[in-house]
């Protein structure tokens, strides 16, 4: 037998190796196939990117690079690092958003209580809890999944990403 | 399972209406009835018997393949939409109601009129799973495992595996180890093919008086400590959004058709969909899933995976309750996305 080591494979922004449709009937545009690394090494520090649409539910793919802004939900999202280290601050806020879906800008200086912060490598996820402001903070570029609803941040590009 | 608990189990209640024959007197397995279902096994072959046409019909799968999609078809509560234990026998989930099928989803079996579907109450199925799956699964075999992890299902009656068949069923309400939310998997060994995988945990600093408050887990220590192949189960919910990964070695054991879209995103390693048509179960499309690539599963197909190394897979369900009459009437698409 083998003494080969396990290799788990994860991609990364650096290294990914995108998969392939092959049809035998129908159409590869009906399987939205994109890679998070891919979309994620074409995007702005933290564009929002739908890659995943389910009604108005979303996965969105973010590049995370340097400093967000600071954003809020009326509802629970999650966040996953799926290459590099991302910390998110949270604020506790004195006016919480109640109403809407998907993720809103929470200003530039949010009214709130600092809650402290979270330190998330590869695989790690994070609540994103209602009630709070977070803000995310990458000193070299990395990938965060987020799981949310679509909301005025989200950007769909499903013609640049997807194969056809 | 992957599915909002929403629905009690009340199993219990129909376990006195299970038909179950004597030990056979050779094999030592019991036979089982299911309306005008027969189900038998023997040393290889779980045995599946039906009215049509005025004959009885037959089918033959092996006992292993059969045990592996029967656990996945319990563990899941019969899953959304149909289960196809292969290419003639499934179930559908009608959520309080479960059709068992034969042929019905094959082309050519349903063109010759030689298929049979039957409706039950779901509590009444499920006992009579339940009682199959403990009676036909011996002490060598834990259905729920890669064929690499456990021993054989064939031969004669050996004992049993209740433990493996009745692992405690995990509900997560909003995110693990959350309090009063299912608990992380730090007491789990590290699967042998995840051996490599991070075990280092998020670094959580709250501020006085938040203690508590922020939560983290590393998912990926989660899967790699997962003791089941091919069991979505949820991490995250967001209102109806619902991720539920899990870790997957060699085959699916169900060729699942979805009564909603669903989408997954392969988070390691790399497995290949086979895709076909619902409902004759022709083939469509192969689909080569590696490391963070992401696509749909339309509302209009089956699909079976394949995954030589143990890999992590998130499954992302839709679980609002009316989506399959809203696909079935064709106010849905059943692809989510044109473009």
């Amino acid at each position: 037998m083998s003494n080969a080591a396990i290799e788990t494979v994860f991609g990364s922004l650096e290294n990914y190796n995108k998969g392939s449709v092959e049809i035998i009937s129908g159409h590869a545009s009906h399987y939205a196939f994109s890679n998070i690394f891919e979309v994620a090494k074409k995007s702005l520090p933290y564009e929002k990117v739908v890659v995943g649409l389910n009604l108005n539910y979303v996965i969105e793919t973010l590049r995370a690079e340097g400093q967000s802004p600071w954003y809020t939900a009326a509802h629970d999202e999650f966040a996953i690092v799926m290459d590099g280290e991302v910390r998110v601050d949270f604020l506790k806020l004195d006016t919480p958003l109640t109403e809407g879906e998907g993720t809103r800008l929470a200003g530039s200086v949010p009214t709130g209580k600092p809650m402290g912060y979270v330190l998330l490598k590869r695989g790690h996820q994070c609540l994103l809890p209602v009630g709070t402001a977070y803000r995310f903070e990458a000193s070299r570029p990395g990938v965060l999944l987020q799981q949310t609803i679509k909301g005025p941040l989200s950007v769909e590009k499903w013609a640049d990403i997807c194969f056809k | 399972m992957a599915m909002l608990e929403t629905v009690a189990d009340n199993t219990a209640l129909a376990e006195d209406e299970v038909q179950v024959s004597e030990p056979d007197a050779v094999t030592g397995y019991r036979a089982f009835k299911l309306g005008a279902f027969a189900l038998s096994r023997d040393e290889y072959f779980a045995r599946i018997t039906w009215p049509a046409k005025g004959q009885t019909r037959s089918h033959l799968i092996p006992i292993d393949a059969f045990l592996r999609a029967m656990m996945r078809d319990v563990a899941w509560g019969f899953f959304y939409g149909w289960v196809n234990f292969d290419h003639v026998i499934g179930t559908r989930n009608y959520y309080g109601r479960v059709d068992l099928y034969a042929g019905t989803f094959n082309g050519t079996l349903k063109a010759a009129g030689v298929n049979y579907t039957e409706n039950f109450e779901t509590p009444l199925i499920m006992a009579t799973f339940k009682a199959i799956l403990r009676d036909w699964t011996n002490a060598t075999f834990d259905p729920f495992a890669a064929p690499e992890e456990t021993g054989s299902a064939f031969g004669r009656k050996n004992g049993d595996n209740i433990e493996a068949i009745e692992r405690f069923r995990i509900a997560t309400r909003r995110m693990p180890g959350l309090p009063d939310d299912s608990p992380l998997r730090n007491d789990l060994p590290i699967n042998r093919q995840f051996i490599d995988v991070a075990q280092d945990e998020p670094e959580v600093h709250a501020a006085e008086g938040f203690e508590g408050q922020l939560h983290a887990f590393s998912l990926f220590k989660y899967l790699s400590r997962s003791d089941v192949t091919w069991n979505p189960s949820v991490t995250s919910v967001c209102k109806a959004s619902l991720f539920c990964p899990t870790t997957e070695e060699f085959i699916l054991p169900v060729f699942h058709g979805n009564d909603r879209v669903e989408w997954f995103l392969q988070l390691s390693d790399e497995i290949l969909w086979d895709v076909g048509d619902k409902d004759d179960g022709s083939p469509r499309a192969r689909i080569t899933m590696r490391a963070g690539d992401i696509c749909a599963m339309p509302a209009d197909i089956r699909h079976q995976g394949y995954s030589t190394k143990r890999s992590m897979l998130l499954v992302w369900e839709n679980a609002t309750p009316n989506l399959p009459q809203r696909y079935e009437s064709g106010e849905l698409k059943p692809y989510p996305i044109e473009f």
